[in-house]
């Protein structure tokens, strides 16, 4: 108990501390304490809960559902002054909406039933916790030095270091409130938080972009907000009771209305379509900011949710709809990732992919494709910080985030390079983990009940995906002219926090077994008494192809010797050691070579014109299906 | 799984691949009225590659051939040992993802040109092999090769949307016109040779030798769709083949862009129309 208080109370001391000192050198010395004690603290959570399966801590609602209460009002009343202060009427009017909501539910109908089991730990919340105490952590400490860079690269932005730093932290301890609270409320109370942080991180440079696109994410997600506040309502109005292991263990329509409108807040905040654009605009913030965004938090709480409601989604029509939406979301955002060069954007746009996969397997809610969507979860938050932070460090030393500019990276910054091709090869490749947990998710498809449709999506859905991350990878290692190299400037502490990722990412290939067993299978078969076992053989197998991985490199020591090395085929032409050849009308040309971005076939626009109206459509059957079954009760 | 069969496919595939392609070449050559090479010509001029000094453009780019050559004789060997169908088509992909690293590597522009096609190509071909193991899952209730080979269920008559559609992208896998569209083995090539364009000698021959383990590979998975009669089977490959090289001769090269929508449209209406077919008439299917 100790612990789990500790994790959302400690982040929120120091990023009190944050805001307060000035120093950079005692900036980074609290960074990097707080984040190595949050992730030792998660660690031995892991190692304290670990086998003892679901842990209730009772605690009095008085006086900290008072006290989150007010906070709430607090943060309503902030949104309110951003609002009138760059003339923003949705996001006016939607705070308006929501916190009349709320004053309705604290005063008018919650009274009764008192929920005493308000927080808990189980092994999905000890996985949740290990992501955001880790990689969100290790995020951090990276933050300390790129921002330094930042404002040295950017002296057009006002230096706001402490407010960023504040609010990164703060992010963490909602994020860590989110997956230990059982009350709903208080889930609901920690939701807001990482809305209102987001916004802020978004928002951070203050340009009229910055402020457009955090204006787009804090609506996006205040709509969602409605949603959440409305199961809030439903379920005190309906005496379904906060205590979301209760409700669960319940199910029927009495949950099934809060799981959808729950899920449909899991839809905003996990960026699915019709609500994707934020996440993309969210890449206008400093690039650390993204990685927690993407990879441990924001996105991620979103699709915990509906993993969380997932045995109530299970086989109904609503389900359905939401499964259907993460399945387009996957095929389109994926198409989308082909046709982009911006490195920031194909992250994005994979990112948004493969949270529909997960939301996909939320909403089909089947114990294998549970499976499935806790080990995505998982592989997706170490590949994606890992990329996000390496494409934040190539940006500050060659000054593009640009693939095409990213041409001969292996020999400009090769060690930055092969993290970076670790990190997608995490993303696609067979045997990492994203590829694991796309194969557990056609297996879990096809046993489902209309389950065609998905796998079809799946499988035309990760063609697409081998094809955009093979040509980011073949720009990083085609091998140029001689040109300078760039990796020396990059300072320690970002070595450090890509190393430690990068071997994050084998290590988590190497022990998903374990994980899957000691984790996912006993959380799994608590609450469906089903679990999917692993063919032993196949896990060998997967073993034996990552240490092929790791020992073929090592034939490049044989390959250095005794190989004649000649200039590339030119059809004949004569080029200069540096491949400039005389051109037509004798110009001296250089060659330059570019990826194929398939622009008419995948571009954003057009992909995003069917995306939109379908998910629409697919929600709006979706609350259609929940209204019906509601009013029948 | 069976290593026996592992193992014998990693010593038989390349003798019984290189005998296919001289085989090919000498039909190739009958249909062009040519005499044609003799049989044993794939493995003299492999033999000579490998007698060729050793040039590169970029040492990098071997390591990639290597790769390519291990994945692709492991996941035929997985395949032929019995082994999950979906690892096997996944190992398949990432022997194919390095020959393309491999190209990308020269930074020449010939094979930059045919490693951007052979990623379309990729593409192309991966929902199709995906669905059919799909189907051949749903019938059999099993992804295990063994299982499915030892089922005597007549996989073609409840999968014949999927087999068709496997069939279209064979041409693509086979490197046959008109879809050889990344590289070649007729000497018509706008891309000179296209992914391989920058290799030679020794590493020329790796990637001749990964072809014959992946020609034996695809055909054993046609061997699939008809397992249930080991006779038929083969009459069914040896036909199939027969038909590839007529396709091969009789057709021109097409584009990318029609390679891309026409095998993904196959892919769309066969698969899911066939699949769909599976879901309703599952419960007669023991």
């Amino acid at each position: 108990m100790d612990l789990v208080f500790f994790l959302i109370l400690f982040p929120f001391i120091a990023a009190i501390v944050l805001l307060l000192i000035k120093a950079d050198n005692m900036r980074s010395a609290v960074v990097g304490v707080s984040a190595l004690l949050i992730a030792a603290v998660s660690v031995w959570l892991l190692a304290a809960y670990a086998t003892s399966g679901t842990v209730f801590f009772p605690v009095s609602p008085e006086p900290l559902g008072e006290l989150m209460f007010l906070i709430g009002m607090g943060i309503a009343i902030f949104i309110l002054y951003m609002g009138v202060r760059y003339k923003n009427n949705i996001a006016i009017a939607l705070t308006l909406i929501q916190s009349a909501m709320m004053v309705y539910f604290e005063f008018g109908i919650s009274h009764g039933a008192v929920p005493e089991n308000n927080f808990f730990v189980d092994q999905f919340s000890i996985i949740m916790a290990l992501i955001i105490g880790i990689i969100g952590s290790l995020i951090c400490v990276y933050a300390v030095s790129y921002m330094k860079d930042f404002h040295h690269h950017h002296p057009e932005h006002k230096d706001r270091r402490r407010t960023f730093f504040f609010i990164m932290f703060v992010f963490l301890a909602a994020m860590f409130g989110l997956v230990f609270a059982n009350n709903l409320a208080w889930l609901f109370f920690f939701w807001e938080v990482t809305t209102l942080s987001s916004f802020l991180l978004i928002g951070y440079t203050r340009t009229d972009e910055a402020i457009k696109n955090s204006f787009l994410a804090l609506n996006m997600n205040l709509l969602g907000g409605l949603a959440f506040a409305g199961a809030l309502i439903w379920l005190a109005s309906t005496g379904g009771g906060m205590e979301l292991d209760k409700l669960i263990a319940t199910g029927g329509i009495i949950a099934l209305v809060p799981a959808v409108l729950i899920s449909f807040a899991g839809i905003t905040k996990s960026a699915q379509f019709p609500f994707s654009s934020w996440l993309v605009g969210a890449m206008v913030a400093p690039t650390p900011v993204s990685a927690l965004l993407h990879s441990s938090t924001m996105v991620k709480a979103g699709v915990y949710v509906m993993v969380r409601f997932a045995p109530v989604l299970q086989g109904t029509t609503p389900g359905y709809m939401i499964a259907l939406v993460g399945g387009f979301t996957f095929l389109l955002a994926s198409a989308i990732a082909i046709s982009q060069s911006n490195a920031k954007k194909v992250l994005a746009y994979s990112t948004i992919a493969n949270l529909g996969l997960i939301v996909a397997c939320a909403g089909i809610g089947t114990y294998e494709a549970i499976w499935a969507a806790i080990l995505l979860i998982i592989f997706h938050a170490v590949s994606k910080s890992l990329l996000f932070l390496c494409v934040g460090t190539v940006e500050h030393q060659i000054g593009s985030r640009d693939i095409e500019d990213m041409n001969g990276l292996i020999t400009r910054m090769p060690k930055v390079a092969v993290m970076m091709l670790i990190g997608m090869a995490g993303m696609f490749l067979a045997p990492f983990g994203m590829l694991i947990s796309k194969w557990a998710a056609i297996r879990a498809f096809i046993d489902a009940p209309y389950g065609v449709i998905f796998v079809v999506i799946l499988a035309f859905g990760s063609a697409l995906t081998v094809f955009f991350w093979a040509k980011w990878m073949g720009r990083l290692i085609s091998v140029p002219p001689p040109a300078e190299d760039a990796e020396r400037r990059v300072n320690r502490t970002e070595w450090l926090v890509l190393s430690f990722l990068a071997g994050l990412m084998v290590l988590a290939t190497v022990l998903f077994p374990l994980i899957s067993s000691y984790l996912v299978e006993p959380w799994l078969r608590a609450i469906y008494g089903q679990v999917t076992l692993l063919a032993q053989e196949n896990v060998v197998i997967m073993l034996i192809m990552l240490f092929l991985l790791m020992v073929l490199p090592i034939s490049m020591l044989y390959y250095r010797k005794d190989h004649r090395q000649l200039k590339p085929y030119m059809g004949g032409m004569t080029t200069t050691s540096r491949m400039h050849f005389t051109g037509a009308i004798g110009i001296d040309r250089e060659v330059t070579l570019g990826n194929y971005y398939l622009e008419s076939y995948f571009g954003e626009q057009k992909m995003s014109k069917i995306g939109v109206p379908l998910c629409v459509i697919l929600l709006a059957i979706m609350f259609a299906g929940v209204a019906v079954a509601g009013l029948m009760h | 799984m069976s290593i026996i069969y592992a193992l014998l496919f990693l010593l038989l595939a390349p003798v019984a691949g290189g005998l296919i392609a001289g085989i090919d070449r000498r039909i190739t050559a009958r249909m062009q009225g040519r005499v044609g090479p003799p049989i044993l010509q794939p493995f003299y001029d492999v033999g000579k590659l490998f007698e060729k000094e050793k040039v590169v453009v970029t040492n990098s780019q071997n390591f990639y051939v290597l790769c390519y050559l291990v994945f692709i004789a492991l996941s035929g060997a997985l395949f032929f040992g019995g082994g999950d169908l979906l690892l096997v088509i996944f190992a398949f992909t990432l022997a194919h993802v390095f020959l393309v690293l491999g190209a990308y590597a020269s930074n020449s522009p010939y094979s930059h040109v045919g490693a951007e096609r052979e990623l379309i190509q990729l593409m192309a071909c991966e929902p199709i092999i995906i669905l059919a193991a799909v189907g051949m899952y749903m019938v059999t209730k099993s992804f295990y090769v063994a299982d499915i080979a030892a089922s005597n269920i007549p996989l073609i008559v409840f999968i014949p949307g999927l087999f068709a559609g496997f069939i279209y992208i064979l041409t693509m896998k086979l490197r046959k016109s008109p879809f050889d569209l990344s590289t070649s083995h007729h000497a018509h090539q706008e891309l000179v040779k296209g992914v391989t364009t920058e290799f030679s000698g020794p590493t020329l021959g790796s990637i001749e030798i990964a072809h014959w383990y992946e020609a034996i590979f695809l055909l054993g998975f046609v061997y699939l769709f008809f397992s249930w009669s080991p006779v038929i089977a083969v009459i069914a490959i040896i036909i199939i083949y027969v038909f590839e090289i007529l396709i091969d001769n009789t057709f021109a090269r097409v584009k990318w862009p029609l390679a891309l929508k026409s095998s993904w449209l196959i892919t769309a209406v066969l698969g899911i129309l066939n699949l769909t077919a599976l879901y309703i008439i599952g419960g007669f299917v023991k």
